[in-house]
Parts: C-alpha cells; structure tokens; sequence
C-alpha cells in the first residue's frame, strides 16, 4: 500500500494541480500532442472511450429512428430505404464500432496491465496503431454512411450486398476490413501481454476472472477476425469486379457468404459478451467482499464458450435448406455454450451466497446483469431448439433475444465496468444517487424496450421490417416507450461523469477495498507508469480476510 | 390498436400444435429458471448485506456436489429440449410422400406462384384444409423467405436452387404470408396472405380462370426452347430420352466436364433437372454427347418449373412427335397466353 502515501490531503479547484497532485498520467503533460501520440495504455484506452461514446450515440440515435418509425404500423416517418439504412447503420456502428472495442480496447486498455502488474502493454506502438486503425475504419465507415448508406443490413447477406444493392457498400466493408486489424492487433497485444508480462508469483491460477476472460476473448479475436475481414473483402470483389463468387447468376454461392460470415460473427458476439462475464465475477467479489466460489470453473468456462463459439456457426442458417443432419449436430453443439454460460450465473449466486453485499453504483449494474444475461441466455434455448426456431427465425424473438445479450449482457457489464475503475481512471468519486438511479431507468426502460419483442416474435413479426400488420401495434408502442427510458438512463452518466471529473470526491487509491493490484498497488489515478516498484504476488486474486479495506464513506 | 390484440399468433397446421407444446415447454423451464435465479440474487442481496465497514465474511472455494449437480441438470434439460426440437423439426422438414406440389418463385418484391392445375397467383396463396401441400420454392434475384406464421413454418427462398417446405393446413381462414428474409427496400411490402379453403372450395377456385395446366404449359416450352429437337425419345434422339426418368437414379458420365467414376449415379429430381437444364455438364447422362447448350439466362424460374413440370408428367411413349415447322414465338404467345400479361 505504499502508494496510498502518494494521496495528498484535499485541495482547492481551479488551480495549482501540477503542484500539490502528484504526478499522475493524466497531469503527466496536458499537451494535445502527449495524448494523440500517447504510448500509454491508460490514455489510449481512455481515446478509445471518446470515440466509443460518440459511435455509441451515433447507433443509439439511429435506434431512435428505428423505434420512432414502428410506433405506427405505417411507414409514415422516414421511406423505406431510409429506414432500411439507419437498423444497417445501427447495426454495424454498435457492433464494430462501440460492443467489440467497448470493454476490450477502453477497460482492457487501461485496467489489463494495472490488474498482472505491468507498466504497459507488451506493444505500446502497436496499441497506439490499433487505436488510429480503429480511428480510420470508423472514419470510412462514417464517410459511406454520409454518402448515402449502407441497406444491406449489418450480416451484408448476399447477393443482395454483392450485386443488387445501390447503396456503398463497397465503402462501408473497406471501412470494416480496415477495422478487423484493429481487433486483430489489440487481441494479439493482449494475448502477447498475459504471456510474458504478468508481475512475479502472478500464475495463470492467480489471475483476476476479467483478465481470463479478455484473454478468451483476445484469441477470439485474433483467430475469427480474419474470417470476417476476407468474406467482406470477397462480397468487394463481387462488387467491383464481377467476380463470381456469392451470385448464383455469376455462378457463385450465396448461402456460401453466411458460412463464412457467421464463422467469425457467432464468436463476435463472445468477443462482445466475454469481457463482460469476467468482469461481473470481478465485481461481484469485490462488492461481496468474498473470493469468487469455483474459480477454476469460471476461467475454463470463460476458455471453453470461446472454444464452443467456434463451432456452432450455422445455427444461424437453419432454414437456408441446410442438410437436416448438419443441423441437428449444429443444434447439438449450440447447447452446449448453454452449460459453461449458466455454470457462471450459479458461481454468481454462489460467490454472494454468505458475503457482506453493499450496494454501490456497480454492484447494481452487476445484480441487473445477472437477471438479463440469464434471461438472454435462456432465450437462446429457444433458438438452438430445431422445433422452435423454424418459426422463431429472423423474427423479433431473435432480436430481443441478441439484445438482452447485448445490451443486458455486454453493455451492462460495460457500465458495471465503467462505473467500477470511474474512480481509478479519474480519481474522483461520482454521484451514488444518480448512478443508482440511472442504472434502475436503465434496467426498467431495457426491459420495456425489449421483452414485447420476444412475444411479438412469437406472433411471426418479421426483422427489419419498415410497416407491419395494425395487430402488432400495442407491442411495438410498448417497445418504442421502453426505448426513450432507456435513452434517458443512457444520457444520464454523461452528465454525471463529467461533473465527477471535475467536481467529484477525491477517490483514494482503493474506495472499494478490493484485492487486485490495480487497485492495491496504484494509486487514483495511477502515474504514468503504473507501479512505483513491481508488485509481488504471493496469493489469489480474491482474499478479503486480513486486509484493512481502505474504505470512503459516502 | 387494442382490440386486436393477441398473444399467441393463429394455429392453423399440424405442426403448430407440435411446436406450441414445445415451446410452452421451453417457456416452463426458462421461466423456472429465471424465477429462481433472480428470487436468490434479490434474497442473497438483502440478506448478506453488509453490516458494518469492517464486516469480512468467511470465503468459501467450492463445493463439488453443488457444483456437479448445477451441471448434470442443465446438461440434462437441453438434452431433452434438443431430442424434441429435433422430432417437431423432423415432422416440419419431412413431407409425407403424397403432398400434392405448389412452386413458388420470390422476386424484389412479390411472391409469384403456380398451381399445377395452371392457376397462378401473385402474393396469395390458395390451398386446400386437410391436405398436405409441399412448396417447391425459388428465387429470381436476392434470398427471400417464405414465411407463414399461422403454420409455425418458413423456409428461404435461394436463388440457383430449390428448397421446399411443407406444411397441412387444419383451419380454414386467411393467414399472413411475410418474407422473412431481408431482400432491400419494400422487403416489409413483400407480403402477402394464405387461403385456406374446404377441398370443394378449393375445387372450385382452382378451376375457375385456370389456364392450362403446368404440365400442358410445359410441354409448350419443351417444344418452343427446341428440347423436343434432340430429346425425341425414339431412334432419332441426340438425348436421352425423358418420359418416366423423374425419381429415378440415372447412370451418369461426366461431372463438371470430367469423367465420373464408373457406376456413378444422380437421382433425377426436380433440383438435378433443373441444374441439367442451367448447367447441362454438370452432370452428363451416361452415353450421351455433352452437346446441350446451357439454358441460363433463355428461361425464367417460372418456365423452368413448368418444364420441370412436364418431364415429371411424361410418360413412356408420350414424347410429342417433333414439329419440323416450329412456330413463331407469337404463335406460341397466343397458345399460352400469361396472366400477368393481360394485366
């Protein structure tokens, strides 16, 4: 606890911070310069926040729009192709844009090296290529959407992407190509980081579970990516120079595109889901002040629903004429992500089962999680059943189904996140009250949003549908109110957060008394190189007993 | 809006029963599930929560019977979820021998259908209660998806093949017909109805307005795209002879222009009759010259089903004589006359 004597006592705002703060790595140099060529994982991961944010408010806006135009069944707000654009670009913003990079590239970023000890990533260059990769595909991708858009929706099926569509097509997958090298490049950095970086006596066993789970993920990463990146590269080619490869007409395959496309988008939706799940178990614990009950169980699970991700691609395809064979197997093999997934929800259970629970802002995200993942998870048994999913198929049911995932699952656990390491990335304490509050809104308007959906599939409303049947209005009006709540809870942190960086309560290097060396061994906010000495571990990540928690009241 | 409010769609096949008790089922177990799990999150938060600053509970690393008996029992239930899934899905994917054949072609964006009888329709589809009706389904552009809520069944249509669904109808009624696959702008106008009617009913709308039948449509093509010229079905022939080849399993030589191994045989159905017509080397008869030209591009998906048509109804010996005058294309425009085109 050597750096809690870096803590100097309360000071006045508004001026002399260099002098009385000690020197952290946000007070380092205030320079433009210092933060764009940044080598320091902290300040690339917090680039990344920035232009997450901002991509995350650009899909929400365009969700706004979805939403907006289903309240009536007619398609009296915007024309079809212009709907059609903004569920395509909702798509592709908050998948490749915000849920991919979200918790790996701004919280892996800061907190990986923090949690093994280390004073940065194994290729700081390398981190600060993948960020400005990121930065040029996104910037693509937003210039095909200026241009016109994308109407493909984000799976870009063919021949529909390929030969039929008008829109620029060609542009958005160049901008995509471009940003799978950033993924690639951040899970090979990762992957590279826990192999040889991890601080003396910190064994595999000793691990924190986030970081176990953002090393799944970053094979994930490594390994899928350049799926997605060819298959986008060939419907280019089918554009642009005609060759045959998706378009029956040009004598090409077109169920052959899902293949390839799902073999890297099922795992995507692990890359999105993973991080989240390892960084509930960390939270879990450190709010229930207890280790968490069957580690091992945990970080094999966190490897095993990486491993089963692979494999069960083509329950996507089932009614695409698939062999019936090949679909009972992939129905099969779809089941068995189902046991690893609710092993880690019991384990939860399990790990608050006699703690000592308090309920901070996090925690409140975690316990929300634990209720939508499950429900998430769940839903999908629907989807892996033949029987059921014949009919469920590209309906609304796999729609809610992907967004309590999604949203419950991922974006949950990216607040929890966020709000968990707010103080060690700021230094500075939020407002409780409004954290609690607009994770409650969050919670409420998700659920509103997105459970008439299920029943609205199970009456056959079909995805991406512009107008539908007058019979299916109260359920979409449901859905599009549930929706402006939850925008408002989203809206609500922004708010919040930026009064905390400036105003906030000074957050001591551990307000939360957890074990992990990111926040026993650095102080708040950490110094440009983490770690006044190398930490030495000689014990697992979860050990409460025996350690005075440096505890702010509230 | 809230009158026609309803939870649970239309169920008007022998199959909808099947997959509601199935998923009835899965809804018993997930609600189960997740009452129970978020009963414990609420109960474990209230009741562990933390006394005092101070307050550091005993850690606890596992407990293997837990822990096994948390496995087995899922492993358990997704065992019996996916035995059934696949029995429901087996009655879904598996027409009984005797369904009676509808073709539908998709296109941006309508559905275009024949009847065999002749009747063909655009967005509606009439069929008979009682009876099980197989759809043969294709499309002439982008993928589609054939879709009908009210019979729990949907199936895409993917242009270059043919994929089929079935389904038998037990109410009469009308139901919503959606395409389910994304297919670009007016993918939500791609919809349609399905008419279930009594067999009398059926009888009757099928003879009214009917043109010709699929088959006598067909064998206008066969002699009009010149396929009557070498499949002569006599001594003359340049190619093999077609009456009666539909289901059977023919010798071929050639694949893909190389030489098949010996003893390689293809069952002739309607997805290799096809692929012969489009892609005449593909699969070459044994004995025969690979001299058919290709007929890509020459007929559309509808005329490809009415000469589908017509081979599955010929017969031994009834190979029409070959017509040295073959008649003008307005000829045989004024013999087959198109619906769509009186319009």
């Amino acid at each position: 606890m050597t750096s809690l004597g870096l803590q100097t006592k309360e000071i006045d705002h508004g001026h002399s911070h260099e002098v009385s703060e000690p020197v952290n790595y946000l007070n380092c140099d205030h320079s433009f310069k210092s933060w764009l060529l940044s080598l320091d994982h902290k300040r690339i991961g917090l680039m990344y926040l920035v232009t997450i944010t901002l991509a995350f408010m650009l899909g929400g806006i365009m969700a706004g729009v979805v939403r907006l135009e289903l309240v009536t069944p007619k398609g009296d707000v915007v024309s079809s192709d212009t709907y059609n654009k903004s569920f395509t670009s909702h798509g592709v913003v908050m998948l490749f844009f915000f849920l991919i990079p979200s918790i790996p590239a701004v919280l892996g970023n800061f907190v990986l090296p923090l949690m093994i000890g280390a004073k940065d990533v194994a290729f700081p260059r390398l981190n600060l290529l993948s960020f400005y990769i990121y930065l040029l595909g996104a910037i693509i991708a937003m210039t095909a959407l200026l241009l016109g858009g994308v109407d493909t929706g984000w799976t870009f099926y063919t021949p529909y992407s390929s030969t039929y569509s008008n829109s620029y097509v060609t542009v958005m997958a160049i901008g995509l190509f471009i940003t799978g090298f950033s993924s690639i490049l951040t899970g090979l950095n990762f992957v590279v980081t826990v192999h040889r970086m991890r601080a003396p006596g910190l064994t595999w066993f000793r691990l924190p579970l986030f970081i176990w789970a953002l090393y799944a993920t970053s094979v994930v990463q490594l390994l899928g990516t350049p799926v997605i990146a060819i298959s986008l590269a060939l419907v280019g080619v089918e554009r642009v120079l005609g060759v045959g490869i998706f378009d029956p007409r040009l004598g090409g395959d077109p169920v052959l595109f899902q293949h390839l496309f799902w073999f890297y988008s099922h795992p995507a939706v692990y890359i999105m889901i993973l991080p989240s799940l390892g960084l509930i178990s960390d939270v879990i614990a450190t709010f229930s002040r207890k280790n968490v009950f069957g580690y091992h169980i945990i970080a094999f699970s966190s490897v095993a629903i990486a491993v089963f991700g692979f494999i069960v691609w083509a329950h996507h395809m089932f009614t695409t004429g698939l062999s019936p064979y090949a679909a009972m197997v992939f129905s099969m093999l779809t089941f068995s992500v189902a046991i690893p997934s609710g092993i880690k929800v019991f384990t939860w259970l399990a790990t608050m089962w006699r703690g000592a629970i308090s309920y901070e802002t996090p925690m409140i995200y975690a316990i929300a999680f634990i209720g939508l993942f499950t429900i998430g998870g769940l839903t999908g048994l629907f989807l892996s059943t033949l029987g059921t999913d014949i009919h469920l198929h590209d309906t609304y049911f796999v729609v809610a189904h992907f967004h309590y995932i999604m949203v419950g699952g991922a974006i949950l656990g990216y607040m929890a996140g966020i709000h968990f390491w707010w103080p060690k990335i700021t230094g500075r304490m939020y407002s409780e009250f409004w954290g609690r509050l607009s994770a409650g809104i969050i919670f409420i308007g998700f659920n509103f949003t997105f459970f008439p959906q299920f029943i609205l599939g199970y009456l056959g409303m079909p995805r991406r549908y512009h107008e539908y049947p007058e019979e299916l209005q109260v359920l979409n009006v449901f859905s599009s109110a549930g929706a402006t709540v939850l925008a408002v809870g989203y809206l609500m942190p922004l708010f919040y957060f930026a009064h905390s960086f400036f105003f906030g309560k000074k957050a001591g290097s551990n307000p939360y008394g957890a074990t992990t060396l990111d926040w026993t061994e650095t102080s708040s906010p950490p110094s440009p190189h983490n770690f006044e000495k190398t930490p030495v571990v000689t014990e697992e990540p979860y050990i409460f007993h025996g350690k005075e928690a440096a505890v702010v009241s509230h | 809006m809230f009158e026609e409010f309803k939870w649970l769609p239309d169920q008007a096949s022998t199959v909808a029963p099947q997959v509601d008790a199935l998923f009835m089922f899965i809804v018993a177990i997930t609600v189960g599930i997740t009452a129970l799990v978020c009963f414990l999150t609420i109960l474990f938060v209230v009741m562990f929560k933390r006394k005092s600053d101070d307050h550091i509970p005993k850690p606890l690393h596992g407990n293997v019977p837990l822990e096994i008996f948390w496995t087995v029992i899922p492993v358990a239930i997704c065992l019996v979820m996916f035995a059934w899934g696949v029995k429901v899905y087996s009655n879904i994917i598996v027409p009984p021998a005797d369904a009676m054949d509808i073709y539908v072609v998709g296109r941006q964006w309508m559905w275009k259908i024949q009847h065999p009888e002749g009747q063909r329709e655009i967005n509606t589809l009439h069929v008979p209660i009682g009876r099980a009706v197989k759809l043969t389904i294709t499309s002439e552009d982008v993928l589609h998806c054939f879709s009908i809520p009210a019979f729990r069944v949907k199936q895409d249509a993917v242009p270059g093949r043919y994929t089929s669904m079935w389904f038998n109808a037990t109410k009469a009624g009308v139901y919503q017909l959606y395409c389910s696959e994304y297919c670009g702008t007016e993918h939500s106008r791609m919809i349609g109805k399905v008419v279930v009617m009594e067999e009398a009913d059926y009888q009757k709308w099928l003879s009214e307005g009917a043109e010709s039948g699929l088959a006598l449509q067909g064998r206008k093509l066969f002699t009009k795209l010149q396929c009557i010229t070498c499949h002569t079905g006599n001594a003359e022939a340049k190619a093999p002879n077609l009456e009666g080849i539909y289901r059977r399993h023919i010798p071929i030589s050639h694949m893909d222009g190389k030489k098949a191994p010996d003893g390689t045989k293809v069952f002739a159905d309607d997805k290799y009759l096809r692929e012969s017509i489009l892609y005449p080397n593909a699969k070459v008869a044994a004995g025969w010259e690979s001299i058919m030209p290709s007929y890509q591009g020459e007929v559309t998906e509808e005329e490809l089903l009415q000469v589908i048509g017509y081979i599955k109804s010929l017969q031994q010996g009834q190979t029409p004589p070959r017509i040295e005058n073959t008649p003008t294309p307005a000829a045989i425009q004024d013999q087959n006359p198109r619906k769509e085109d009186k319009k």
